[in-house]
């Protein structure tokens, strides 16, 4: 999902070539760009873009899951949906901690998750109708971004790979509870079974969209490659996603539904049929399904958490005023 | 949100991981208060056995060497090599020293 973030991205930059080359040295030579450190305003841009909208993710993902607390089958189920609800919430923090050492504060990105003007992954504005849909999320919303987090981990901005450590370790469990969830739908009843191909059919394809547009249309891979920022190109991680996933479907008993799939002995790996980009610009533009009601549910938790942030404030001035006071009698 | 509304504190997060280990930055937390922000601090970095004991810090309160005096702060001094055991010529009868 965090190919997205890229898109759009302004990478100019304007600092002198010797800047530049010095800059581009120390990337070339696997060190870790750390916070205070000299950076191009086009390095810098792009990651407070990709990371805020990593974060922006992470924090939007909990609502369509959110959907589903009340009416886990079981306990078990239930305490795992939170559990990880949690982690989503954790992981938005732990980004929105990186992209604050880049000099922007948290109130400014999310302000503009809230008036619209950031973007979250594309994947988050479809409905979860069914449970097998909080299974199909779990699975490839989850593992898709596995496949795009791992080689995040060694990104050349130190506060962002080592974020990603954090979320990479905890990712692990909510693709296994939502491989989990399927495995127990298809050993079930034939609508069981049918719910969970159901879901399998609406969530393949906007989980292969996660990974952004193809390398022949980014513009922005290029730079942010050779800056180290992505290390792995849209397609190259795509094919990667697809080859773990569909002996996966496979032992489920579901069908992948794309026609065109085809293994490929030379490049041993899948070729896949064409993905549906007027349907990924529409999303991303805005259009999707669940867009307006995303963007209503957080600004609608913004403003009613107004009174604790500020009563939270009112008593934290109040206790040090109280100090003071205290300390002068 | 309106633009006179506080901008919450900043603080800085530490665990030790387990004791006789020292404490370890992972990362930064929002809080009004300090004992909010070592609840906070507790549910976004420790949830799984991460540590035994956990430090906050208001980020204000860091003074951070300027990455542009790392040559003159951090020059390894190589050329200080009376500073290394293997400057001094030790006979081998001494044995181990």
């Amino acid at each position: 999902m965090y190919s997205q973030g890229l898109i759009g991205a302004d990478d100019s930059t304007h600092e002198d070539e010797e800047f530049l080359a010095r800059f581009q040295a120390r990337i070339d030579a696997e060190e870790k760009i750390e916070p205070n450190d000299a950076m191009p305003q086009g390095y810098r841009k792009t990651l407070v873009r990709q990371i805020a909208q990593h974060a922006h993710s992470e924090i939007v993902g909990m609502l369509p899951e959110g959907n589903w607390v009340t009416r886990a089958p079981t306990l078990k189920r239930k305490a795992a949906l939170i559990a990880k609800i949690q982690d989503e919430g954790g992981h938005g923090l732990y980004l929105y901690s990186a992209v604050e050492t880049l000099g922007v504060s948290r109130e400014q990105v999310t302000q503009e998750l809230l008036s619209g003007k950031a973007k979250y992954s594309s994947i988050f504005n479809y409905p979860a109708i069914t449970w097998a849909d909080i299974g199909a999320i779990g699975w490839l919303v989850d593992g898709a971004a596995i496949m795009n987090q791992i080689p995040l981990c060694r990104c050349s901005y130190g506060p962002y790979a080592r974020a990603m450590v954090r979320v990479c370790k905890e990712e692990s469990f909510h693709q296994r509870q939502g491989y989990e969830i399927l495995m127990m739908l298809c050993a079930g009843s034939d609508e069981q079974k049918a719910m969970a191909q159901d879901a399998l059919n609406r969530w393949w394809w906007p989980s292969l969209m996660m990974f952004g547009p193809h390398d022949s249309e980014s513009t922005h891979g290029s730079q942010s490659e050779k800056w180290k920022i992505k290390r792995i190109s849209n397609d190259d991680l795509r094919r990667k996603f697809v080859t773990a996933t569909v002996p996966q479907a496979e032992f489920l008993g579901l069908e992948v539904p794309d026609p065109e799939l085809k293994w490929n002995e030379k490049t041993e790996s899948y070729d896949i049929g064409p993905i549906d980009w007027d349907e990924f610009w529409s999303v991303v533009k805005g259009n999707g399904v669940m867009n307006k009601e995303r963007l209503e549910a957080r600004n609608k938790a913004w403003d009613e958490g107004a009174w604790v942030r500020e009563a939270a404030n009112a008593f934290a001035l109040k206790s040090q005023e109280r100090e003071q006071l205290e300390a002068a009698q | 949100m309106s633009n006179n509304e506080t901008l919450t504190q900043l603080w800085e997060v530490f665990i030790r991981p387990s004791n006789g280990l020292a404490h370890k930055h992972a990362g930064s937390i929002h809080s009004a208060d300090s004992e909010m922000a070592v609840q906070a601090a507790r549910d976004v970095y420790t949830r799984r056995g991460e540590g035994t004991s956990l430090w906050v810090v208001p980020s204000s309160a860091i003074v951070a060497s300027d990455p542009r005096d790392k040559e003159e702060l951090f020059d390894p001094a190589d050329d200080k090599i009376y500073r290394h055991p293997s400057f001094y010529n030790i006979p081998d009868e001494v044995g181990h020293m």
